[in-house]
């Protein structure tokens, strides 16, 4: 099998494009983003303050980030987590965020379901009767169990 | 189908595939890049590239330390205007929007000008320009705080205590003594003088011959007022809030918003209550606005004053200056009780309130709950990944999302619409009270003139002091109630009140038979 000098070429600059993002990939610890880890979020540096004050949270020894930022469902917790990935990687590039940062009502819904998904044999009383009713959000009152002292 | 067909619809195919191979190399190489940087910005370096010492009043040198907190600072020359004061191009004149100002300062060089504040980097260029200075002599008093004097202090009380002055004796260190001893000696000397002396100071950019410690150029507040120049750990330097803070400490006021206050206290009182000992770093950080954004004393009668004897509520400091005498020429003599100005239109002996700004944020939720005037005015930013508190000192209100939603997590909106309504009930309340105050001075020319006694109206002069210095108290401090809403609202309504019992003490007169016509308008 015979290539042109172009194709050569041409095959040669996919290569550098292949090697440059894969070095970009680990460079960036793009495979950590698959992890449960919490030191993934800190990743970027504006997640620190978040990091510091859940490690001074009630919650810090039960619940890592993922456990109450990303729903509990296998099909729910991908999406949630490919649709952050993508804003929160957006907003970090481009700037221009709220300083402090805050959370958008999506993701207010997921911390929620999140609460109701591990104490639910505890509040059942006060669940809404149909799904999807009108209900208290419970981090009105325990603004600190994620993120003690913000 | 002809091979120079194929040839060129594969030539397309590959123009495609590189144009794209190309785009998205662009695109992976412009994203490590940015990752790069946010890698970088994640470590926050600080260098000291120059020394500053005890004389670098010029901000520049600092800023080569600190660039971020010198640009911030930098801003203060255009703070945008907010509905209530804040800043502008070109204050506009209070006196000509409020005309009531015009009649409560009669007789008073605020009823000559009087602006709407601008930043702290206009506030010595302003008050040399300012016709309250330039038609009427003040004290050199009034550059305590306009002006970064307190290299200049220890320069002259290190000349009066007979130290030896060079110049680097005087970037030594601070020398609180001669600092002290400098405050006094310049307290009641003019404020050409003064600021003469100001520009005989070195800045520590101007070098002069010799080490000699005579020549220099005047700034306005600077890093070096509220920053150790070797730790840089605030710290106050103001002799006025010194003295000041020290005898609150000694009163009984509560204070629970200065816990180190009532620990000091709990400690038996020893000694001198000194901020930059005692204090909490969260204390130091309205501490050091507190030095300036206060009710004084700044003429030459005696020295720069904080009545702070009693405490900081307004009746505290009313009490104070009440219980105030003037220094006497005589030895064995008393001096004549303390007064601000003569009300021209009355003649009544009347005290001045200036923007008491820290004595007001003492009543309110937010002090009691640990908030300082730091908080919300220089709330935290992150640039890059460093935290650093905002230099760019102005109104909450140009900068909601960093002043508030810290601790309220509401919505900007929201915000601004309770901000709003306690600065426009407080507003509706000082129109009332001013409207009360102007009816009352008709009420007592009238009664001059129809021949009242200075004996007869001088309890109605009480209650005109009383009054006028509780509507000045709110309406010259700078956040429309914002500081502490019902105490505002509270000392307002005491002002219509004293205002409408001297109205009626007034008609009352008119009642009683006529007394012999005054001569005098001692009160």
């Amino acid at each position: 099998m015979r290539f042109g000098k172009v194709a050569m070429t041409f095959f040669v600059c996919l290569g550098l494009l292949a090697g440059v993002g894969t070095f970009t990939f680990g460079y960036g610890k793009g495979a950590s983003y698959l992890s449960n880890n919490p030191e993934t979020c800190i990743n970027c540096h504006v997640m620190q303050d978040h990091m510091d004050s859940w490690q001074q949270s009630s919650h810090h020894h039960v619940a890592v980030c993922n456990d109450c930022h990303l729903p509990h469902d296998f099909v729910g917790k991908w999406v949630t987590k490919a649709d952050n990935g993508f804003f929160h990687s957006l907003a970090f590039t481009m700037g221009g965020y709220k300083d402090p940062i805050q959370i958008k009502p999506r993701n207010q819904r997921v911390t929620q379901s999140t609460c109701i998904s591990c104490h639910k044999d505890f509040v059942h009383p006060l669940l809404p009767a149909t799904a999807g009713h009108d209900m208290l959000s419970c981090v009105h009152c325990h603004a600190d169990v994620g993120h003690a002292g913000r | 189908m002809t091979t120079s067909d194929n040839r060129s619809r594969s030539l397309g195919w590959l123009a495609l595939l590189t144009g794209t191979v190309a785009a998205t190399t662009f695109g992976v190489v412009a994203i490590l890049v940015n990752i790069f940087e946010r890698k970088q910005e994640a470590r926050t370096p600080f260098v000291r590239v120059v020394e500053v010492d005890e004389v670098s009043t010029d901000p520049k040198p600092w800023g080569l330390n600190f660039p971020q907190q010198y640009e911030d600072y930098l801003k203060t020359v255009d703070d945008e205007y907010t509905d209530y004061g804040g800043n502008h191009a070109l204050p506009p004149s209070k006196l000509e929007e409020y005309p009531w100002l015009k009649r409560l300062f009669a007789g008073y060089a605020f009823s000559i000008e009087y602006r709407e504040a601008r930043g702290h980097a206009h506030m010595l260029a302003d008050q040399e320009v300012t016709r309250r200075v330039t038609e009427v002599q003040q004290a050199g008093a009034c550059l305590h705080c306009h002006a970064s004097i307190i290299p200049t202090y220890r320069r002259i009380g290190m000349e009066e205590l007979g130290q030896e002055v060079t110049a680097a004796k005087l970037a030594e260190s601070f020398n609180q003594e001669a600092v002290m001893a400098g405050f006094k000696a310049v307290s009641q000397r003019t404020y050409e003088e003064v600021h003469a002396e100001l520009e005989k100071t070195p800045d520590g950019v101007v070098e002069a011959a010799a080490g000699d410690p005579h020549l220099g150029n005047a700034h306005p507040v600077s890093c070096i007022d509220c920053h150790d120049p070797k730790t840089m750990a605030l710290r106050v330097t103001r002799p006025g809030f010194l003295i000041g803070i020290d005898k609150l400490a000694k009163s009984d006021d509560p204070v629970p918003h200065l816990p180190s206050i009532a620990k000091w206290r709990k400690a038996g009182s020893k000694g001198t209550y000194d901020p930059n000992t005692d204090a909490t770093r969260q204390e130091l950080r309205s501490f050091v606005c507190g030095q300036c954004h206060v009710e004084y004393y700044c003429a030459n009668k005696m020295t720069l004053t904080f009545p702070w004897s009693h405490g900081l509520k307004v009746e505290d400091l009313e009490a104070e200056w009440d219980s105030t005498t003037f220094p006497s020429e005589e030895a064995d003599e008393t001096g004549e009780p303390f007064y601000d100005y003569v009300h021209k239109e009355t003649g009544t002996k009347v005290y001045k309130a200036q923007h008491p700004e820290f004595e007001l944020w003492s009543q309110g939720i937010h002090a009691r709950a640990g908030v300082s005037c730091a908080d919300c005015h220089m709330p935290y930013e992150k640039v890059g990944a460093t935290k650093v508190s905002s230099h760019w000192v102005r109104s909450p209100m140009a900068n909601i999302n960093k002043a508030c939603q810290t601790c309220h997590k509401v919505s900007e909106q929201e915000i601004k619409d309770r901000v709003d309504l306690i600065q426009h009930r407080t507003s509706d309340l000082i129109d009332r009270a001013a409207a009360a105050v102007t009816e009352m001075f008709d009420a007592i020319i009238a009664a001059r003139e129809a021949g009242a006694s200075d004996e007869q109206l001088k309890p109605i002069r009480d209650l005109q002091r009383k009054a006028m210095w509780r509507l000045d108290f709110i309406a010259s401090e700078n956040s429309k109630g914002f500081h502490a809403s019902q105490e505002s609202a509270r000392i307002l309504a005491e002002s219509i009140d004293y205002s409408r019992q001297a109205i009626a003490g007034c008609y009352q007169l008119e009642s009683e038979p006529a007394a012999e016509p005054a001569e005098s308008d001692a009160s």
